[in-house]
């Protein structure tokens, strides 16, 4: 689970053979640690047309306590800002480039036409440079398929196209990523800014996020968590596959997050579990979630304890084999384990209202069901069948309140990823934009996002943690 | 136009004040105050706007910033038809800059424009070696090559090593401003503890004014500095007591009163203020924070009658009360110049000093005392610094915006300056 060569070319001498070899340079991402404040540096601001979120905006970095500067061609944020109580000022006077900034952000919501395109150009053009290592970009957009023109259905659609290739240019792991906001949800904005400019993003990137109207709610303000430290402050959250790897980051993330966790596992995995669940000062719940009375022992367990908030479907299997040799029993036990088993546990957590309302459910997808996989078609089809589901059912819980979203990890150092053989796993390492795996804590941070109270305007999100990785992308 | 108009203090800006050579080192007057400038245009949205008039200055220049000013205003935003030019009235800069364009607005001359002051001792201009200059100067007059290369071989190298630095020191007594400010200080007795504590007051009143994000409206960000860094947050009194005298050598040997931490230190900086009439203010729906409604200016004789060189205020005010009618008591808040902390507790024990009113101000009864709890409620220069130039632009900001929130009232404003003068001022709303 140890990346050797990202410690190396992180070395006095590693560094310098790195560049003489022209060697990919992975940098140590700057991950969240608590406590610390939302984004270390300036973020700078730009827009094009007549921008509709810079009241927002400053709603958010207020809250957050970013300091903000405007590029010159938004002289109309600083009125703005100071009228939230923000102080502000301009990058770089008499046409000089400013101090280094931490954070891009464009808002593109007011752009209409594709010949209004030369503002995105004008701003990343001067300031690219400018954005010190680890930073953020997030470009904020409408979503295409709610504009009533089609130039500006077009011109949105087309930011995907910027996103992506700045993703791929800014290196020094720099994330950027495309948010689209729908007419209406400019008010449910801040968790995923939060989550998009502080390290908590460390390995995503180039992904698109839909923010739409709070589910289940009227458009209100939203329900901001009473701190934003520990948003889940006194919710319960139920995580699969908790006992080791990837489950295990997850239960973690969610107490420090102020969870009451619920860690459920194999019955074989009890030692394990029963160890992270007392860590965390959680419950332990020893099932297997494939066998046919899971959901109502389930429903029963959560009943129990009051409701859940939160169900984070963590846990999944591998059969792998090339589909002609692939045994029956192989397909069944992953495609049950990992689809129709979440399937039927959602449809009882939700129609029992075990889990309750303003509930969130978290999946996990896979890169494989985005891109294939050789070897994989079992685990390939179930996974797809993720984001199948979460878009199918997304319009179904929202009516009941509860979003649905999915993270697709890529590349991740787990036990399992270190069994992978050499050639294999160092391709599967370096082959995306941060020239690295992602960390356990990576997926986590990404679930924590979408079981945020305060994300109700997200719901049908496939978001990768993958650090851009050119497969499937 | 023949009536005189009342003048609309519409708002401020100034960037983080900084100790010089540190955050502003490589900064140019230029920059900063182009700096200030632009995110003043920028908080009220005049891009493309023709201003009446823009005045500021700098008492640290370079030969080459002749018109430093309007090459700022250059570098801005503002419709380049905007005219702008440059005075100087060393720490009274900012302040009468302001009174020489509102006047112009009062008399209907103009309807608008920006006073403003910038002052950097880090990017300081030093001269050629007095000979060396002579010599080169000489050389050009030269009318053959013999006679310049005559003239030039009385160049020595040790001229290259003594340039000509600019000096903190009155030309007239050759005593710095601190060590005139001991003086001061004992002539009237004032003591090393009452000193201190009064710094104390100013960094915790500023401290308290940015935990309240006073500033957010009346300050831009500047080469990633969003506060001043004189700013001593966690200053304690035992801290100021521990330091020693810094400019008891020649005038108080082993009695120094004046410190670094009762003291102002050496600061970059630049500020600005939005100044116009009421009408103009209103066509433009911009705020009026308060008005300015009286200013005066005075000057004492500090070498043959040996005033003390930072005592001018003192006889400004009283003056400056008299033509408006009130007493030295008719104030909400007062902003005194914290240039030393000797100088602000000099002047106000000489306000309440009979024999001193009477013989010095011409005055039958003292002014009297001043409400300590009215006076730099947000912090002022000890704290702050103070950018020679730029110290009124941010007092009158301050001040505005203290009017502005309590609703209505008057403020009054001193500010001593090099030379023996004071410019004071009256803001009301």
């Amino acid at each position: 689970m140890n990346d050797s060569y990202l410690d190396f070319a992180n070395s006095a001498l590693g560094a310098w053979l790195t560049n003489a070899l022209g060697l990919p340079k992975p940098l140590v991402l700057e991950r969240c640690t608590a406590g610390e404040a939302v984004i270390k540096g300036p973020v700078l601001l730009g827009g094009g047309g007549e921008p509709q979120l810079l009241e927002m905006l400053a709603a958010a970095f207020k809250s957050m306590g970013a300091q903000t500067l405007a590029h010159a061609r938004l002289p109309q944020w600083m009125p703005v800002a100071n009228k939230a109580g923000l102080m502000t000022g301009r990058w770089g006077v008499d046409g000089q480039p400013g101090e280094k900034v931490k954070a891009l952000v464009f808002d593109a919501t007011g752009m209409d036409d594709s010949t209004q395109s030369e503002a995105l150009y004008r701003f990343f053009h001067d300031s690219v440079r400018s954005v010190l290592p680890c930073g953020r970009v997030v470009v904020i957009g409408r979503p295409p398929e709610s504009c009533k023109s089609p130039r500006k259905a077009t011109l949105q659609r087309a930011l995907e196209g910027l996103t992506r290739s700045l993703a791929k240019e800014l290196r020094r792991a720099i994330n950027v990523q495309l948010l689209y906001v729908a007419e209406g949800a400019e008010n449910q904005i801040e968790s995923t800014l939060r989550f998009l400019l502080s390290p908590r993003s460390a390995y995503v990137s180039a992904q698109v996020v839909r923010i739409g109207l709070p589910v289940g709610l009227p458009a209100g303000p939203q329900s901001e968590p009473a701190d934003w430290d520990q948003p889940l402050a006194g919710k319960k959250v139920l995580v699969t596959g908790a006992s080791r790897g990837i489950g295990a980051s997850i239960a973690e993330v969610m107490a420090r997050e102020g969870a009451e966790v619920i860690c459920l596992d194999l019955p074989q995995a009890q030692p394990g579990l029963d160890e992270i669940a007392a860590k965390l000062g959680g419950t332990a719940i020893a099932l297997d979630i494939g066998a046919a009375d899971a959901p109502q022992r389930l429903v029963d367990a959560a009943k129990a304890q009051g409701g859940w908030d939160v169900v984070v479907h963590n846990a999944g299997i591998t059969r792998d084999k090339t589909i002609a040799n692939m045994e029956e029993h192989a397909w069944q036990t992953v495609v049950n384990v990992n689809l129709s088993a979440q399937e039927r546990i959602n449809d009882a957590l939700v129609e029992s209202g075990a889990l309750m309302t303003g509930g969130r459910i978290v999946c996990v997808s896979s890169i494989s069901g985005i891109a294939g996989n050789r070897g994989q078609t079992n685990y390939a089809l179930s996974k797809a069948g993720v984001v199948g589901m979460v878009q199918s059912t997304a319009p179904v819980f929202a009516g009941r309140g509860i979003t649905i979203n999915a993270v697709a990890p890529g590349f991740i150092e787990t036990q399992m990823t270190a069994a992978i053989p050499f050639a294999l796993r160092e391709a599967g390492r370096r082959m995306n934009s941060m020239s690295q795996g992602g960390l356990p804590q990576d997926v986590a941070e990404a679930i924590a996002w979408f079981a945020n109270p305060a994300s109700s305007g997200l719901t049908g999100n496939v978001v990768r943690v993958c650090g851009q990785s050119m497969i499937g992308a | 136009m023949n009536t005189i108009r009342r003048v609309a203090i519409i708002g401020g800006n100034r960037i983080p004040f900084t100790r010089s050579n540190t955050a502003y080192a490589h900064a140019s007057n230029q920059q900063m105050l182009t700096a200030a400038l632009q995110g003043l245009i920028d908080r009220f949205g005049l891009h493309g706007e023709r201003l009446g008039d823009v005045a500021a200055g700098a008492v640290m220049k370079h030969a080459r910033d002749f018109n430093l000013v309007r090459e700022s205003v250059l570098s801005t935003t503002l419709a380049h038809e905007t005219p702008a030019f440059d005075l100087q009235q060393a720490c009274g800069t900012g302040l009468e800059a302001a009174m020489v364009v509102a006047n112009k607005i009062a008399l209907g001359q103009i309807e608008c424009g920006i006073a403003g002051g910038v002052d950097t001792t880090s990017d300081a201009p030093i001269g050629l070696n007095e000979k060396m200059r002579a010599i080169l100067l000489d050389a050009s007059r030269a009318k053959t090559a013999i006679q310049r290369v005559s003239i030039l071989s009385r160049l020595r190298p040790g001229m290259l090593i003594k340039p000509s630095l600019p000096r903190n020191a009155e030309p007239r007594t050759g005593y710095s401003m601190g060590e005139h400010a001991e003086l001061m200080a004992r002539e009237w007795g004032i003591g090393r503890e009452e000193q201190d504590e009064f710094a104390l007051k100013s960094h915790l009143n500023l401290a308290k004014a940015y935990k309240e994000e006073f500033f957010n409206d009346l300050m831009t960000p500047f080469n990633g500095v969003t506060r001043d860094n004189n700013l001593r947050a966690d200053l304690t009194i035992e801290k100021l007591r521990s330091l020693k005298p810094a400019f008891d050598r020649r005038v108080a040997p082993e009695q120094g009163t004046l410190t670094a931490g009762n003291s102002t230190p050496l600061t970059d900086g630049a500020s600005a203020v939005l100044l116009g009439s009421e009408e103009w203010a209103r066509a433009r729906k911009l705020p009026v924070l308060a008005w300015l409604a009286f200013s005066e200016v005075a000057a004492v004789d500090f070498f043959d009658k040996k005033e003390g060189l930072l005592m001018a205020p003192a006889y400004a005010v009283p003056r400056m009360l008299s033509r408006a009618g009130l007493t030295l008591q008719d104030f909400d808040f007062y902003e005194i110049h914290e240039a030393f902390a000797a100088q602000v507790l000099c002047t106000l024990k000489a306000w309440e000093d009979p024999a001193y009113c009477r013989e010095h101000l011409g005055l039958d009864q003292p002014l009297g005392a001043i409400d300590p709890n009215k006076l730099n409620v947000n912090g002022s220069s000890l704290a702050a610094g103070h950018p020679f130039a730029a110290t009124g632009g941010r007092i009158i900001a301050t001040l505005a915006k203290m009017l502005a929130r309590k609703g209505s009232g008057r403020g009054l404003i001193s500010i001593c300056a090099a030379g023996g003068q004071g410019v004071v001022a009256i803001l009301e709303r």
